[in-house]
């Protein structure tokens, strides 16, 4: 850190100054700025739709900017393409991991700048220095091998990789820009992944890391940039910036630090909406007990992998139970289609909003009426007037940002999809709402948006299930939480027994 | 890589399969004659599903072929009969034309962003329209150099001969093998088939390898077109009608997934093998109609398509289970 006094002085390798870029209607950035010194990790943080990605997709050549300079090394420059910014030594990974999974780990790390021999690309060469560097990030892997054989978390690593990975024809990386690197990775991997970017560091290399993850960016950082609603707030260094002060530059509040309460009712003998008898589903789920009391958010708590998924999946009709019962509002029930599900007032918010939840081309009128409609049967259209109405009323209930109804979805931020995808739910008024990772990869804002949507909703008498990986939110609204290990229950918390620590133990196998 | 590989592998024991049953059943059937001959056969639609293989791994798919082989046999045939151009100027002249009219459909598909389906269906009945303009009938070629191309070849013992086309064709064959398999612009397709977008952030250059690749697809049935010339001293319009659709099993059967990004080259060779031994096959039995190749090729096509969808369902499953 000592050396940041010096790093001041020096030129920045790279320099943003009063960009602007406007996208039809809405004004993406104003006069936003970056600067970065080699050797320092440079946190660029923001809530979703501050404008990060914008600033970072400028930068990398994916957009261009409408007003502004960049200066690489004090001379201006500006990128027509991303390989043009790859050439300069600008690389990117970008949130969703955009490699090829049909291609080898090897040739995803060297795609464009394979090693030859005799103008041929020389496979062994490629595999060996795909080996070599990977080793370096403590990866030994198949590098032959198809990418779809990894874990999301190998694809990760191998994406930053291939960031630093050599280029045919490019300067030496200089910048590395990692946007939401952490996303799917574990402790480990992070800590990992760290030890990698202060190596980096070492040699040089300025990296921008784009995170929800404050406890992270005071891991790793040295500075820190903070945007809000496309403009620049401030810079500042990571030591003089307490938490408080950062979150409140980001919200652009004073914000109390967000307390987590007690469950919204305490009504402990509530009837069980949904009960389940040793259920169970292949491999995926093993001989499941589980109930669901009326008016009250169950948490879903345990590993990537441990079968939470496949409960919500189960429990929505998506795939079948082989064994065990199952019971709603009391009637035994056998699901075999989400249509099923839907018709007795199950609803389910996927994990993955951009390949199972949204229909990005789509306005957010249409997805939000998309339930509702298949609901009803396709027969009975749901006229356009109604549709605008359902829209209007959960864009103001839910704080969605946007200029109107009709914009795509594919163009709001994160956490806005997120909240399209859940009024699409709450449109057809379900009994049991079953929501995946509901916080997953959107902004503090949302994020505290969404903890007190669900407290709402159990106010109102709607029974929730909900997953997540990040243990203080869970306690933050469940009455009680269901710790999955290895496909089977392992644990059902209540009472004083809600904390991270007890939740923790019990996914960790501690006797509990 | 045993999900990719399991298809082909099934091709080629049916390839072993369906020559040992010739083998068994009829005389002379088991011979260098019988393998040259499904080659010098086979030749132009090898070539043709060569190219096509290209734009399947891309995730497109070319349908102009087939048209583009009859209007460069009409052209070839126009050109050296009535316009007495040397055939080698005539191919000079016919390849690039080729060429340029697959850069434009790729073009089309690149910057207008339009479905290769209907970009190429276009281009199928532009060039057979075209094709007919220039000669409703049939155009006979007569020429010295035809009879050369003819007499020469390689002598086999067993009755085998391959002549030049079938030279050409292997030739072609191994260029494309390592065209898309150690090449730039090999990888460069496989990307796109995987995924553009990702490909394009990679810096894969999308723009030009789009357009490469229906140039090549229909430079190379261009090609297949004078191959068939030579096969049959004549270009006419109505020729090859339905060669791409032939190409497309031919590729499938070979293990290419249509949703591209996955297959091999050396399947879609497999592929057209197969197609030419059961149409062999049956030549010798003699009692059965010709009709039942198609009848057999569209099994296996199911076959396959049922193969890919399992593979990539088991496949997904597993990747699932580990995220």
């Amino acid at each position: 850190m000592s050396e940041q006094s010096n790093n001041k002085s020096a030129t920045p390798v790279l320099q943003l100054r009063q960009i602007n870029k406007n996208f039809p209607g809405v004004k993406a950035l104003q006069q936003a700025q970056l600067s970065l010194y080699a050797g320092e990790v440079h946190a660029l943080l923001g809530e979703n739709g501050a404008g990060k990605s914008t600033l970072v997709k400028v930068m990398t050549g994916v957009l261009q900017k409408d007003g502004g300079e960049l200066l690489l090394d004090a001379r201006a420059q500006s990128f027509a393409t991303p390989k043009d910014a790859q050439q300069a030594g600008i690389s990117t990974v970008y949130q969703e991991v955009n490699l090829l999974p049909n291609l080898s780990v090897a040739h995803n790390l060297f795609l464009g700048s394979e090693p030859k021999r005799f103008g041929f690309i020389d496979k062994k060469a490629m595999a060996n220095q795909a080996r070599q560097l990977l080793s370096t990030f403590g990866l030994d892997i198949k590098v032959t091998a198809p990418l779809s054989e990894f874990s999301v978390a190998v694809q990760q690593l191998v994406a930053i990789a291939r960031g630093i990975a050599p280029k045919r024809g490019a300067a030496c990386t200089k910048v590395l820009v990692l946007d939401e690197p952490t996303a799917s990775l574990d402790a480990d991997e992070v800590q990992n992944l760290f030890q990698v970017l202060r190596q980096l560091k070492q040699q040089g290399v300025a990296i921008v890391f784009i995170t929800h993850f404050l406890d992270q960016v005071y891991q790793i950082s040295d500075r820190i940039t903070v945007m809000r609603n496309g403009c620049f707030v401030g810079e500042y260094q990571t030591i003089n910036l307490n938490k408080a002060e950062l979150i409140a530059a980001m919200l652009g509040k004073e914000l109390c630090q967000q307390r987590h309460q007690a469950p919204c009712l305490a009504v402990e003998h509530s009837e069980a909406i949904l009960t389940a008898r040793q259920l169970s589903s292949g491999q995926s789920v093993q001989q499941l007990d589980l109930d669901l009391p009326q008016g009250q958010a169950v948490g879903l708590a345990g590993l990537l992998g441990s079968g939470r998924t496949e409960i919500c999946r189960l429990l929505f009709g998506l795939d079948q139970a082989d064994g065990g019962t199952l019971s709603f509002a009391g009637k035994p029930i056998k699901l075999n289609n989400p249509a099923q599900a839907i018709a007795l007032g199950i609803a389910l918010c996927p994990e993955d909003r951009k390949t199972q939840g949204m229909i990005a081309p789509l306005s957010i009128r249409e997805n939000i009426s998309l339930a509702l409609q298949a609901k009803q049967g396709w027969w009975r259209v749901i006229s356009k007037k109604k549709q605008q109405q359902l829209a209007d009323f959960y864009i103001e209930k839910l704080q969605i940002a946007t200029p109107d109804a009709d914009k795509p979805i594919g163009q709001l931020s994160g956490g806005n999809q997120q909240k399209v995808i859940l009024a699409r739910w709450l449109a057809v008024e379900p009994q049991l709402l079953l929501l995946d990772e509901p916080t997953r990869g959107i902004d503090i804002g949302a994020h505290a948006e969404i903890l007190q949507l669900i407290r709402q909703l159990c106010q109102q008498g709607m029974s929730l299930l909900v997953t997540s990986s990040e243990l203080e939110e869970l306690t933050a609204f469940s009455s009680k939480i269901v710790v999955m290990r290895d496909r089977k229950k392992v644990a059902e918390l209540n009472g004083e027994d809600l904390n991270p620590d007890r939740i923790m133990a019990a996914i960790a196998g501690a006797s509990v | 890589m045993s999900r990719t590989c399991l298809p082909l592998w099934i091709t080629f024991a049916l390839v072993l399969l369906m020559f040992a049953a010739g083998a068994s059943q009829f005389d002379g059937f088991a011979s260098l004659r019988v393998v040259t001959n499904l080659i010098s056969d086979n030749a132009f639609l090898l070539v043709t599903a060569l190219g096509m293989t290209l734009v399947i791994l891309s995730g497109g798919i070319d349908l102009s072929v087939g048209s583009v082989i009859a209007l460069s046999g009409v052209a070839a045939a126009l050109l050296i009969g009535p316009y007495q151009w040397h055939p080698l100027l005539a191919f000079a002249l016919i390849l690039p034309c080729a060429a340029l009219f697959g850069a434009g459909m790729g073009a089309l598909i690149q910057y207008y962003q339009l479905q290769p389906f209907i970009v190429t269906l276009a281009g199928m009945f532009l060039a057979r329209g075209v094709a007919t303009l220039l000669s409703e009938e049939s155009v006979a070629i007569e020429h010295p150099f035809y009879d050369a191309v003819a007499e020469f070849g390689l002598e086999l013992p067993d009755g085998g001969w391959l002549g030049a086309t079938s030279l050409l064709t292997i030739a072609l064959v191994l260029l494309m093998l390592v065209l898309t398999h150690y090449s730039r612009f090999g990888s460069s397709i496989y990307a796109l088939g995987g995924n553009s977008q990702s490909a394009q952030l990679m810096g894969v250059p999308v723009a030009r390898t789009t357009i490469l690749l229906y140039a090549s697809s229909s430079m190379l049935a261009a090609m297949a077109g004078i191959i068939f010339s030579f096969y049959t001293y004549s270009g006419y319009a109505l020729a090859a009608v339905g060669v791409e659709l032939d190409a497309i099993a031919a590729v499938v059967i070979g293990g290419t997934l249509l949703t591209g990004g996955s297959g091999f080259m050396i399947g879609t060779v497999l592929g057209v093998l197969l197609m030419g031994l059961i149409q062999t096959y049956i030549n010798f039995d003699g009692s059965l109609s010709s009709w039942w190749s198609k009848i057999v090729i569209g099994g296996l096509l199911f076959f396959f398509i049922a193969l890919q969808k399992l593979l990539s369902h088991k496949w997904q499953n597993k990747a699932g289970g580990r995220a």
